[in-house]
């Protein structure tokens, strides 16, 4: 009989930062436990204490290498509310909201062709040399060069908007420090088209995968739990940027709706377990046992009562006719919900192309000063929170990130175990293949762990084994 | 010829590629073009297509030298794991989706403390990124002795 062991996969490859899944056998090769470990960035609320007010939204984005506009927006969010100022000039929100679109559309094409596809396309149990986008490319090459193409158009309006590709400036305290010139409209309106039509593209083709794989899809890492999002304000209808929070349960009841965001701390605690660095938040009213939730893509597709955007409307109504409207469980339909975001966004890029708002003057608006803010968005992995308290020197005494992988902090743990114990146990041997299957599962919420942090020679991927005692008995490594 | 330097510059030595780009870019040389980013993605493949040499200039981890520099080829297929590549990645892919290979170097710029979120380079990134600045210079105006520096990919890139 074999002794009891623990495999450790550390890092976690095609996921930002430090994460490490460790998986205990007992002796009999059942999975006893399975542990998604994060190594979070501790000092970043600590880095931001004692900054001004209005440099936050340029210094934030320094936490973040995938989703830098996500930190800007939400910290610009909350100083507005700082400064006084509950609702922007049109051209601000506007522009706001293209570079919003812009940041979505690019990461979820990022995410989707390049580090999703291989495993969708080949299996999750092919061999690791088989699992690389190359390999997509031989297979379909123009796709490969469409997804470039994609990423570059999100780029674009990301500079265009925010004023630089990183550590932009764009969004300010009250508004925006530009608008969008109409020769620079005009370049994007020349190509917005083929967006729309790769993006529908790009829709089908994850569709496809989960309905011809349903089985699979239906089965691996899917579970029932709480979803999370803001809707927009009123009606329900998807939004990424602004609107009220709302949470449905397992059977799509409303756990809360329309609530302000601003209340957030009075309904989403944030736990904390020795073994990890990251929290556990949960909503409070629910408790920690079962009051953890989802958010993201996935989530929102469930929480959204429709989306206003015809193309991707119609795709949301398919997407919840496969479950006859009551909430999607499955991790690997994130992919399907990310490519209705995509559409959705290119789509409101498209509109907002042609609003004479942007090229609008009124930039910033100014109010009654306040000493705390708080500014909520939803990322492209899910919902982000910033809090912030100021002194009367204007600097930040207080800071407070909830960011959506730490959300997801719980269903990712679940997800680990779920597919740990399906497709590992009463195995004597731990083939890569099967290590990657749980890391499919953590890659399906894409995570970004502590970004950005990258430089050469770093990110290897290392599988260790340990006994019972915690000795190490075997361990190898693999290029990340 | 194309520069690219990339890294976090809100992670202390992280920040060297950025920070070298920036200088080089203040110096307004003709015929140098200037990319910076928090790390290299899939787009800079089409940007580096378009180039006949590209420099990536990133943070080192573990070198004795103050900086490293070499040629570099496509290749690393399997090595597409994370939302940020390596140069030689990159390289594959604009071979592999556009068919152009640019003649391409690393430039390592060795750190010394990584990790914590912290602005401003080490006394000894300041340093090495220095030295790297004088020597990139020299290479670029076709020096004596630059080659010494140059290295093979599996000795640059560890």
């Amino acid at each position: 009989m074999a002794e009891p062991r623990m495999i450790e996969i550390s890092p976690v490859t095609r996921v930002e930062g430090h994460g490490k899944v460790t998986i205990h056998l007992d002796r009999d090769n059942q999975v006893d436990e399975a542990r998604l470990h994060i190594v979070e960035f501790r000092g970043f609320e600590r880095f931001i204490r004692g900054r001004l007010l209005w440099e936050v939204p340029v210094i934030v984005q320094r936490l973040c290498g995938i989703c830098p506009v996500s930190h800007h927006l939400a910290a610009a969010k909350a100083m507005d509310v700082i400064w006084g100022v509950d609702e922007l000039p049109p051209t601000a929100e506007k522009m706001r909201r293209l570079m919003h679109y812009g940041q979505v559309m690019q990461s979820h094409v990022l995410h989707f062709f390049h580090l999703a596809a291989p495993d969708l396309l080949f299996g999750f149990g092919a061999p690791a040399e088989k699992r690389n986008i190359f390999e997509v490319i031989k297979e379909n090459p123009e796709l490969g060069r469409r997804a470039v193409m994609m990423r570059k158009f999100g780029q674009e309006i990301i500079e265009a908007t925010a004023g630089k590709k990183i550590h932009g400036t764009g969004a300010i305290p009250g508004g925006i420090n530009r608008n969008l010139p109409i020769d620079t409209r005009d370049a994007f309106i020349k190509t917005i088209e083929d967006m729309v039509s790769w993006s529908q593209d790009a829709l089908a083709l994850a569709r496809g995968y989960s309905l011809e794989h349903a089985e699979l899809v239906d089965n691996f890492a899917s579970f029932p739990s709480n979803f999370m999002s803001l809707v927009r304000a009123g009606d329900g209808a998807l939004d990424l940027y602004h609107g009220n929070l709302r949470a449905l349960d397992s059977q799509g009841d409303v756990i809360f709706d329309q609530l302000d965001y601003r209340d957030y701390h009075e309904n989403i605690v944030e736990d904390v377990r020795s073994w990890s660095y990251m929290k556990f938040p949960y909503i409070r009213d629910i408790g920690p046992e079962t009051g953890w939730y989802r958010v993201g893509p996935l989530a929102r597709m469930n929480t959204a009562s429709f989306i206003d955007t015809p193309l991707a409307d119609t795709a949301l109504k398919d997407f919840k006719s496969v479950t006859n409207g009551a909430p999607n469980n499955a991790a690997l339909n994130n992919h399907w919900a990310r490519m209705i975001e995509v559409l959705h966004c290119v789509e409101k890029i498209r509109d907002l192309l042609h609003d004479p708002d942007l090229q609008g003057t009124d930039l910033q608006a100014r109010g009654h000063r306040r000493e705390e803010g708080i500014g909520v968005i939803e990322a492209p992995r899910g919902n982000l929170i910033h809090h912030y308290q100021v002194d009367d020197k204007d600097q930040v005494t207080y800071c407070n990130l909830i960011v959506s992988t730490t959300h997801n902090n719980d269903a990712m743990n679940k997800a680990v175990k779920d597919v740990a114990v399906k497709h590992l146990s009463g195995h004597e041997q731990i083939t890569e293949g099967m290590l990657n299957h749980v890391e499919v599962a953590i890659r399906a919420y894409d995570p970004c762990l502590s970004c950005a942090t990258h430089a050469l020679g770093q990110m290897p991927l290392q599988v260790e084994l340990f006994d019972a005692d915690g000795a190490l008995i075997d361990s190898r490594a693999q290029a990340a | 010829m194309l520069l690219i330097g990339y890294g976090n510059s809100g992670r202390c030595d992280d920040g060297l590629g950025p920070a070298f780009a920036e200088r080089i870019e203040a110096m307004g040389l003709p015929g140098l073009e200037i990319d910076i980013d928090y790390q290299l993605t899939v787009d800079h493949a089409l940007a580096i297509a378009d180039a006949e040499r590209v420099v990536f200039a990133d943070a080192l981890v573990g070198s004795a030298e103050p900086f490293e520099f070499g040629r570099i080829h496509p290749g690393g297929a399997g090595s597409l794991a994370s939302h940020s590549l390596t140069p030689a990645t990159v390289l594959e892919l604009a071979r592999t989706l556009y068919g152009k290979e640019p003649q391409a170097f690393v430039l390592g710029i060795a750190g010394a403390e990584f990790g914590e979120v912290k602005e401003g380079l080490s006394k000894d990134a300041m340093r090495n990124l220095d030295l790297a600045t004088a020597f990139f210079l020299e290479w670029l105006s076709g020096g004596e002795g630059t080659a010494d520096r140059s290295r093979t990919d599996s000795e640059t890139v560890s």
